[in-house]
């Protein structure tokens, strides 16, 4: 599986040096090497969810208990949890770091996730949470830096999102 | 079994621990009673009162967490209660309000009207401690239980579907965001 090792390592570490101990996730293919890394690490609560709404829910009660926290899903999984970031996390000003994986872009081969592609920046914007790309693997450190300092400052949900040029390796 | 007065049954062992409820009826009721510091009202979002205590629960394992969730709010949460039984907070006490109702949009019946057992749903779910009550000893006891027995619980009171004659209450929803926060971090 070409999910490349070495981009999510750089993703793993940097949100680790962002300060977060817990990270709640839903498996999908590009995330699996950071599933598993967060799983090995003892420093790290890892929460595998039923679907990715919970998640939120987890993250706000984390960060009300001074613990900072990450998602890890899929855009479809951001998809289905619009109601919690509205509801609760930009309801209540909590801060939330989603790390989205942006499947449905170019050089998607499943066509089952181009239609959730197509809506995901969209959907951001009409949420007016902030949000940046992470497409090289230069990038990943200071901007999920960036993007931890902006969520703890303005007390809101950002978004990254993991582009397919950072976390596949093409045969 | 009025909710108002499960509430009261309980109310002296709510003073030291962390309290999530859910929004509407609950909420405005144990706000009538008496509002703490440590007490959160999840005034929307419905279905995640229970994750924001599973992760409170994992964030403070020093600290017991109540959960006031309700039918029409766990319903829509029900995958939730897999991820609770997976992490099994044991300092997590989750007690589901069933008036078999969505009360505060009209009493539109729910599923446990017709029959489906949040309890049942809990346990195969592996929550490991779960009980049914409908009466207020029967709830006051096995509240004080799972305070006690250490160990994950659910549990399902049945009560009638009434509630406050409003919802709204003068306590604004981030000034209890902030204060509820800073009390778990003091």
């Amino acid at each position: 599986m070409p999910v490349s090792t070495t981009s999510s390592r750089a993703v793993y570490d940097a949100l680790k040096a962002s300060g977060v101990r817990l990270m709640s996730a839903l498996p999908e293919t590009w995330l699996v090497h950071l599933i598993r890394m967060a799983e090995e690490d003892p420093e790290m609560i890892l929460v595998r969810l039923a679907k990715e709404e919970e998640g939120v829910g987890i993250s706000a009660g984390a960060h009300l208990a001074g613990v900072k926290s990450a998602m890890l899903m899929q855009n479809h999984g951001f998809l289905a949890s619009i109601n919690g970031i509205v509801s609760c996390a930009q309801l209540y000003h909590i801060p939330l770091l989603m790390l989205i994986s942006y499947r449905g872009e170019f050089g998607e081969r499943d066509p089952w996730q181009t239609e959730g592609g197509g809506v995901t920046e969209d959907v951001l914007r009409a949420l007016r949470i902030p949000f940046s790309f992470l497409d090289r693997a230069d990038q990943v450190a200071p901007r999920i830096a960036k993007a931890q300092t902006l969520a703890l400052s303005a007390n809101k949900p950002v978004a990254l999102l993991l582009c397919r040029d950072l976390m596949w390796e093409e045969a | 079994m009025k909710r108002l007065d499960a509430l009261r049954s309980i109310y002296t062992h709510l003073e030291d621990r962390i309290v999530v409820t859910i929004m509407g009826a609950v909420a405005a009721e144990l706000q009538s009673l008496g509002h703490r510091q440590n007490f959160f009202y999840l005034q929307h979002a419905m279905g995640l009162a229970s994750s924001m205590g599973l992760g409170i629960a994992l964030s403070k394992p020093d600290r017991q967490v109540i959960v006031f969730d309700g039918d029409g709010s766990i319903l829509m949460n029900l995958g939730g209660l897999t991820t609770l039984a997976r992490y099994r907070p044991r300092n997590l006490v989750h007690v589901v309000f069933d008036n078999e109702s969505l009360l505060s949009v009209g009493g539109f019946p729910t599923a446990t009207s017709t029959g489906s057992d949040l309890a049942g749903i809990a346990a195969a779910a592996g929550i490991p401690r779960t009980a049914t009550v409908s009466t207020l000893d029967a709830f006051s006891r096995a509240f004080e239980e799972a305070l006690g027995a250490g160990d994950l619980t659910t549990i399902v009171a049945k009560v009638e579907a009434v509630g406050p004659s409003a919802y709204v209450t003068d306590l604004s929803l981030l000034e209890n965001r902030f204060q509820f926060s800073r009390s778990l971090r003091s």
